[in-house]
């Protein structure tokens, strides 16, 4: 059967474990590199303290409370919440 | 001053240890002053594979305490006499090591020693940190396996943020890609990540590719390093990526299956 595996071989190859591991490979190290530049190590922890906080106050569900880190030109770097406030939090 | 160049890699078991014994001693036998430093507090390992481990006295945590002197802690190697071994604790805890303490013991083996080679232990733990901490250079030791080349991403980042260099804003750590038990024969058949593939991923430069091979149990069996089995392919290799860190263009070896006969092929074989 050797004769045979000889001929046919090239078209197994395309599906082979090797290009599946690189293909699987290349995503998640793209997506571990994306989480890891915008985000300090501090960053979850600070989300749900400011979260506990605000909510002392005023309803906030997960939706609607996002924080975010960016970097800008040169050595600044911007923290930005949005909060969306219903109704029911500006009345009184 | 001494180049410093950590030996690293995220993933345990891909040959941190192996590929610093045969690193550090290949530079010695190039007539450099070299110190091989055990970061592995409390899992030491290289005194056995350095095959040294029934004369270390005093280690590196009783450096830093205060309790035994460098120059009383440090092995010379029998082989070699430019070459010497730093051997990690064996029952002190990890916490013992902090950035004062390490960075004072790599200032003084600096005034030594040409190169300084942190093992460093698997992980990204303190002891990890602390090896990679004041490094020059990084030797990046990657498996052709997903979860390697994950891990050794994973301390690509840590290199680029938590070092001495990029903390100082300064040149940042040169980063080596080292792939180790590498089989063309598998990478052929489709089943392993070829080194085009681990470099696409990591884009880093590839310092060397040992082959996957027999001489290293061997080696660590005997507490010889692998680079002193001249005959074998993972010692030749090893002794092409000492030459190229030392600036020599060597072009790599063992990367491709041996090509079997058409018949052979053929016939199966």
């Amino acid at each position: 059967m050797a004769l045979l595996d000889y001929f046919t071989r090239k078209k197994e190859k395309q599906v082979t474990t090797a290009s599946k591991a690189k293909e699987r490979l290349q995503i998640i190290v793209a997506h571990e590199r994306n989480s890891r530049n915008k985000q300090p190590d501090y960053l979850p922890q600070l989300t749900a303290d400011i979260l506990q906080v605000l909510r002392k106050y005023i309803k906030v569900s997960d939706e609607s409370f996002s924080i975010n880190l960016d970097k800008k030109e040169g050595d600044l770097n911007v923290l930005e919440l949005n909060i969306e406030l219903h109704d029911e939090h500006i009345t009184d | 001053m001494a180049r410093i160049i950590v030996v690293t890699s995220g993933k345990g078991g891909v040959g941190k240890t192996t590929s610093s014994a045969a690193i550090g001693l290949g530079l010695a036998l190039k007539g450099n002053k070299v110190v091989l430093i055990d970061f592995d507090i409390g899992l030491r390992n290289l005194d056995l594979i350095m095959g040294c481990e029934r004369r270390v006295v005093y280690d590196f945590v009783n450096v830093i305490n205060g309790e035994a002197t460098l120059n009383q802690a440090l092995i010379k190697d029998k082989r070699v006499s430019s070459l010497s071994i730093l051997p990690a604790s064996q029952t002190r805890d990890k916490d013992a090591l902090n950035k004062e303490n390490v960075g004072k013991v790599l200032e003084d083996l600096g005034k030594l020693y040409d190169y300084i080679i942190c093992d460093s232990p698997a992980g990204i733990e303190a002891g990890a940190m602390m090896a990679l901490y004041y490094a020059d250079e990084a030797i990046v030791t990657t498996n052709p396996e997903v979860s390697s080349v994950r891990d050794s991403d994973r301390i690509l980042g840590m290199l680029a943020s938590r070092s001495r260099r990029a903390e100082l804003g300064l040149e940042p750590i040169k980063e080596h890609l080292l792939l180790t038990r590498y089989s063309p024969k598998r990478v052929e058949e489709g089943e392993m990540l070829s080194v085009e593939d681990v470099e696409d991923i990591l884009s880093i430069p590839l310092l060397g590719v040992i082959p996957e091979s027999q001489a290293v149990l061997k080696a660590s069996n005997a507490g010889e390093p692998v680079i002193l089995d001249t005959e074998s392919d993972a010692g030749k290799a090893y002794q092409d990526v000492v030459d190229r860190l030392l600036g020599e263009t060597v072009d790599f070896r063992f990367i491709l299956a041996e090509k079997k006969g058409i018949f052979s092929r053929m016939f199966g074989g």
